[in-house]
């Protein structure tokens, strides 16, 4: 498990698009780098993340070694109804986590 | 004799570099995604700082101009990393303004490419050229 900020505005209203703010604590170690010893050090990402709202997809993204140390992602999504907005990710070791966080509409 | 030694040397050293992208793998890995559609410059933005002073994070702003719902995915390339695929951002029915913030490392001073791959199966480019004073991923 690793620290997750979800961070969605309180009220948003219905149909007008709004941001949402996500900061992974995730060291997104890129497989390029070496140790003291000259060993390379296995790459271990997050590769995969998805956004859901409700049972609707925000956004589905692939990451690659070149995003930066504790990911960190503003992106826009447009509710018309309260409910539940989840991201769900997966590193290279296959572990999956989940975040969620309640949107409410008014 | 010595000479030939210490030559042999430094190309082994060069071998261990990690290697970098070229314009060229970036221009084949985009070939693969537009095909042999136009890539229209305009109507989008790649927001980057020309001059990067720690190539460890650098954030990044990529929008295009489109409402809601009209873009398909979004794909931003490093041409000067040793990996150059930085992320593909697929856009779901209930995504908004198509606009997305992240942070990214650079390796080196080079040109990232954003590409939009619109929902009426037109693509959009933007490029930023910029300097990398301290880079990423070399200890």
């Amino acid at each position: 498990m690793v620290r997750v900020l979800l961070n969605v505005p309180r009220l948003v209203s219905k149909g007008k698009p709004f941001d949402v703010k996500l900061l992974i604590s995730h060291p997104m170690e890129s497989g390029q780098r070496r140790d003291a010893m000259g060993k390379a050090i296995p790459r271990q990402i997050i590769n995969q993340l998805v956004c859901k709202l409700g049972d609707e997809e925000v956004f589905r993204m692939n990451l690659f070694p070149a995003i930066a140390a504790n990911p960190f992602l503003v992106f826009s999504t447009i509710a018309e109804h309260s409910g539940a907005l989840t991201i769900t990710f997966t590193d290279d070791d296959g572990v999956v986590q989940t975040e969620t966080a309640l949107v409410e509409v008014v | 004799m010595k000479r030939r030694t210490l030559l042999a040397g430094s190309t082994a050293l060069l071998a261990i570099r990690p290697a970098r992208a070229t314009p060229a793998q970036v221009a084949a890995l985009i070939h693969e995604l537009v095909g042999d559609a136009p890539l229209t410059p305009g109507n989008m933005k790649l927001d980057l700082p020309v001059m990067v002073e720690n190539g460890n994070t650098v954030g990044v702003t990529v929008s295009v101009d489109a409402p809601p719902g009209a873009v398909h995915s979004l794909h931003l390339y490093a041409e000067g990393n040793p990996l150059p695929e930085v992320m593909h951002f697929h856009f779901g029915p209930r995504a908004g303004v198509p606009r997305v913030q992240t942070r990214m490392r650079l390796a080196t001073s080079q040109t990232v490419i954003a590409i939009a791959r619109m929902r009426d199966g037109t693509f959009r480019q933007d490029s930023v050229d910029l300097l990398v004073t301290l880079a990423a991923c070399i200890d």
